[in-house]
């Protein structure tokens, strides 16, 4: 699909210079696009053309050609022939059960997430934009966004794990055992927490842009209509930033889905959400072929990525009408 | 890619944080400060963990001086490795964006107009592909890897690249966006320029926060990847620190503080050159026009 696409464009671009160049001669066009060397233009065209080579073979082999294997195997059984059992996998209650923890996992985070988030956006537009508090909250969102992963894991462990500070603080202070009804911390509620902690800063970076594009202009203009800040809020502030809002929420959504780190660094037996059903089928030396089930599994969550992608670009589209 | 997000908006909510005021203003800090002291207490509980003496009584610097401790060189030896693999990862990968992403880009820009929509297209696929799905295609593309350019730690960097594109496609073009590089290059062409000269001297320069920005968040993302890296058996920062945490979980927990920090001053110094860059009047387009 990709290679198509951006062959295609390849090819009328590749027209479009051979016609800029040549004045519009339809011979000549026909020609350098058939065999790609014009008499006149041998050299030049071709010589812009070597610096898109190096770029367009690193992304096929390692983008392009990865991505088709892993939706591939999906298809095929251990020995390489066509099957769909694989994808009657994804109808096992196992694997059911692992995309409806990960749904519910990925829900609760995105919207927690979203709800904090926006809160620490608001708070955010009382600081100077350049300022050095700004910056540093900056830096720390996309430090926690993006490098969270097992250092995650760790910090929550130190917090909340069995030995963990807070753990040992309430119940020497407060006399309240966190995990008095077992260690739910090992299993998919502990993931909500550290989840939070990368969903909340990931929500400020994106939704903040949608925030500062807020005029104080508009606020002025309700004022002067003889409108309340209420009627600011719903009439104004919340029909412009509510696209943003969804998107960002789907983007959160799909943040949780795929991540892998912290939870395979905190959950070290059973595989509750998909991308530990992946691990499981990637390393299972028991049963043979179920890396082909890694496929299937790969191909359920690129669809549940994508459609979430595909809401998140239509509503970021809205979304930037109102940022110019 | 946040500090540039920021930048945009300056001239007009300078004004509003003046005319909003008073108790709007005491309340959204303090929003701030209760989410701030909210997300401050893992980070405290890591520095406390990490100052638990032996005995679990106490505090004292134990741990911390356990790490550079000569003695226990040999515990740390897969951490060692660690490290460094993935700072020469993060080299590669950062020259790989640098050599391979960014001349795309610029020639795409100049040369190629029609292929700018498929480009961003192609860089942002590695968002809707999660790390966990690219795995499992990368596997068999490593497997012949190893078989061609055999398996040095470096190899692992041309997958980690391509992780990166997202924010590194992101980085470079809004740089791009903003300087009118195609009247620059030009008039450096007309006036005699050669292209590696015009390159070196007009490009380059135009494009240096981007450039910047885009290598300190490969950096940055590649000392912090652990899928990839644990599901094809390779040693990284991460990898050895799930290793490390099994035996020594204090030594694990003091080693993510400093990568933390390390990563927060790395996207502190990002905040800070778009920061400058932005009060640095550049010509826009909006500007020309």
């Amino acid at each position: 699909m990709v290679t198509t696409s951006t062959r295609a464009a390849d090819t009328t671009a590749d027209v479009r210079s051979a016609h800029e160049g040549d004045g519009g001669d339809p011979s000549t066009r026909a020609s350098s696009s058939s065999d790609g060397v014009g008499p006149s233009r041998g050299r030049r065209r071709p010589a812009a053309w070597w610096g898109l080579t190096p770029f367009a073979v690193w992304v096929l082999l390692f983008l392009i050609v990865p991505c088709l294997l892993a939706l591939g195997t999906g298809f095929v059984d251990g020995d390489g022939a066509p099957t769909l059992d694989n994808l009657a996998a994804l109808g096992d209650p196992l694997i059911v059960r692992a995309f409806a923890s990960s749904a519910a996992v990925s829900a609760v985070t995105a919207v927690a997430g979203a709800v904090v988030g926006a809160v620490v956006c608001w708070g955010l537009t009382s600081l100077r934009p350049d300022g050095a508090v700004r910056s540093a909250i900056d830096a720390a969102s996309s430090v926690l966004a993006q490098f969270g992963g097992v250092m995650l894991a760790f910090a929550f462990i130190a917090t909340i794990g069995i030995q963990g500070v807070v753990t040992r603080l309430l119940i020497d202070v407060a006399g309240v055992d966190l995990y008095a009804d077992g260690v739910w911390f090992y299993q998919v509620p502990g993931l909500l927490l550290p989840y939070l902690y990368f969903q909340v800063p990931l929500m400020v970076i994106t939704f903040m842009p949608a925030v500062s594009g807020l005029r104080p202009q508009w606020s002025e203009a309700v004022a002067t209509l003889g409108g309340t800040r209420w009627q600011h809020l719903v009439r104004v502030v919340v029909p412009v930033l509510a696209p943003a809002f969804v998107g960002s929420l789907l983007l959160l959504f799909a943040n949780a889905f795929s991540s892998y780190a912290t939870a395979a660094a905190l959950i070290s037996q059973g595989a509750q959400i998909v991308p530990l059903q992946i691990r499981a089928a990637l390393i299972s030396e028991t049963v043979l072929g179920r890396e082909n089930v890694a496929g299937a599994l790969a191909l359920g969550m690129v669809v549940v990525m994508a459609v979430l992608m595909i809401g998140y670009s239509l509503l970021q589209r809205r979304t930037e009408r109102w940022q110019r | 890619m946040s500090a540039r997000t920021t930048s945009a908006p300056r001239t007009t909510s300078a004004p509003r944080s003046t005319s909003a005021g008073g108790a709007g203003t005491v309340a959204r800090r303090t929003a701030l400060v209760v989410v701030g002291a909210l997300f401050a207490v893992p980070i405290a509980a890591m520095v406390a963990f990490s100052l638990r003496s032996a005995d679990g009584t106490g505090h004292d610097l134990n741990h911390w001086l356990a790490i550079v401790d000569p003695e226990n060189e040999r515990m740390y030896r897969n951490l060692v490795e660690g490290v460094t693999n993935s700072l020469l990862l993060a080299v590669v990968a950062a020259l790989l964006v640098l050599v391979l992403l960014v001349p795309a880009m610029v020639l795409v820009h100049l040369r190629y107009p029609r292929l700018v929509r498929p480009l961003e297209f192609v860089c942002l696929v590695p968002i809707t592909v999660p790390a966990i799905v690219l795995v499992v295609g990368l596997a068999p593309v490593y497997s012949v890897v190893s078989r061609v350019a055999g398996s040095g730690a470096w190899t692992l960097a041309l997958a980690y690249g391509v992780t990166v594109l997202p924010y590194a496609y992101r980085a470079v073009q809004s740089d791009l966006a903003a300087t009118d590089l195609r009247t620059l290059t030009e008039a450096a062409r007309t006036l005699g320029s050669s292209w590696p000269r015009t390159m070196a001297l007009v490009v380059v320069p135009s494009l240096r926060r981007g450039l910047l920005a885009a290598a300190f968040i490969t950096v940055a993302v590649v000392l912090g990847e652990f899928t990839i890296a644990s599901l094809l058996n390779r040693v990284n920062l991460q990898t050895a620190l799930v290793q490390v945490s099994r035996s020594d979980p204090y030594a694990a927990v003091i080693l993510a503080l400093i990568s933390l920090a390390f990563a927060f001053v790395l996207l502190l110094v990002i905040g800070r050159v778009g920061a400058l860059g932005a009060a640095r009047p550049i010509p826009t387009r909006k500007a020309l026009s």
